[in-house]
């Protein structure tokens, strides 16, 4: 039974892992990674490391993404900061 | 050095190294098998200081030390993100316009909210017991603190997140660390023994220093990733650009952290 857990979680891993890979955009790479984090924190847990899977839970699949878009976030406004030049004086 | 002599350097060591390396993996005991000589001595080291949780007692116990190092890491990442992401003298804060948010997101973050601070808290004061610890328990919770964001805006999280205190509490988490190792010293023991008191097996009160360093780290932790987080989202939410694409610095030099100047200059050029 925990043969198959693993084996579950490990194309579970594979395959988000690949889908992480292949996505360019860094804004859909996010929750892929967050899918990523939750499927290595059940492969910790059926390989009976919990306390590595709930390390991997809260910073793979919470922190980490959030990081990344707000990187996207500040990067993508940097053109969009030229455009409001207009708006700058405004009330 | 010269390009060549460094490399005859690293080839030497290289060559050292690999046959060290190979001499300690033919030392190793067998892949796989029933017997763990470092599982036994870790367990029982584990137990003879009631300690349930083997990983505390390895991570905090065992090697507190290295975790001293680990810890120090966290410190100084967080730190240097601190001292990257500062706002810069040509850049000005502009207040984030409140969004609508869905009634049952909203419903939903705030049921979280409590529940997920609850479990990190729990995990913090649990590491000698069950699964987790300072490090985990400390993200879970600052995790939860940013539910509030989702819940309702920046300016509900900024009301319950004076940064300076958690500056201040990432400090002390480490120094408490440091401190707790150093107590040891004056009891007459090594830096960072077990000198607490080991209490009864698999309650709260047992592993001697194990639930204090873990209170420390958790601490430092929650402290760290909530003023790492409220870093990222100035610079996302807050801290626009400067207009003109000059050099940073250049031009106006006379106001520092003023917004207001910074407001005037702009009407200035525009």
């Amino acid at each position: 039974m925990t043969d198959v857990l693993i084996v579950v979680a490990l194309l579970l891993v594979a395959g988000a892992a690949t889908a992480a890979v292949l996505n360019r955009d860094p804004v859909r790479q996010a929750p892929v990674l967050s899918f990523l984090g939750l499927a290595l924190a059940l492969l910790f847990t059926f390989l009976q490391a919990p306390d590595v899977a709930l390390s991997q839970l809260a910073v793979g699949s919470a922190v980490t993404p959030l990081m990344i878009l707000l990187t996207v976030r500040k990067v993508r406004r940097r053109p969009g900061g030229r455009r409001r030049r207009g708006q700058a004086g405004g009330p | 050095m010269s390009a060549r002599v460094r490399l005859w350097v690293f080839l030497v060591g290289a060559a050292g190294f690999a046959v060290l390396f190979a001499v300690a993996c033919f030392g190793l005991p067998a892949f796989g098998t029933v017997h763990h000589p470092y599982g036994v001595r870790a367990v029982h080291a584990s137990l003879s200081h009631h300690t349930a949780n083997v990983i505390a007692s390895v991570n905090f116990d065992l090697r507190a030390f290295d975790t001293l190092g680990e810890e120090t890491i966290l410190f100084s990442a967080v730190l240097g993100t601190v001292v990257l992401l500062r706002q810069a003298r040509d850049e000005h804060r502009k207040d984030p316009e409140p969004a609508v948010v869905h009634p049952r997101v909203r419903r939903f973050a705030l049921l979280m909210l409590p529940l997920a601070l609850l479990v990190g808290l729990y995990v913090i004061a649990h590491g000698q017991v069950s699964p987790g610890g300072g490090f985990q328990g400390g993200v879970v919770a600052a995790t939860a603190l940013h539910l509030l964001y989702i819940a309702a805006d920046y300016r509900a999280l900024e009301r319950v997140r004076p940064l300076t205190l958690y500056e201040i509490g990432e400090a002390a988490g480490e120094v408490a660390y440091v401190i707790t190792g150093l107590a040891a010293v004056l009891a007459g023991s090594a830096f960072l023994a077990n000198v607490l008191p080991f209490g009864t097996f698999a309650t709260l009160s047992s592993g001697g220093t194990v639930p204090v360093l873990n209170a420390a780290v958790g601490l430092e932790v929650v402290s760290g990733v909530v003023v790492l987080l409220a870093r990222f989202l100035d610079q996302a939410v807050e801290i626009e650009e400067p207009d003109d694409g000059s050099p940073r610095g250049a031009g106006n030099s006379g106001d520092d952290e003023d917004n207001g100047d910074d407001e005037d200059d702009e009407r200035e050029r525009a």
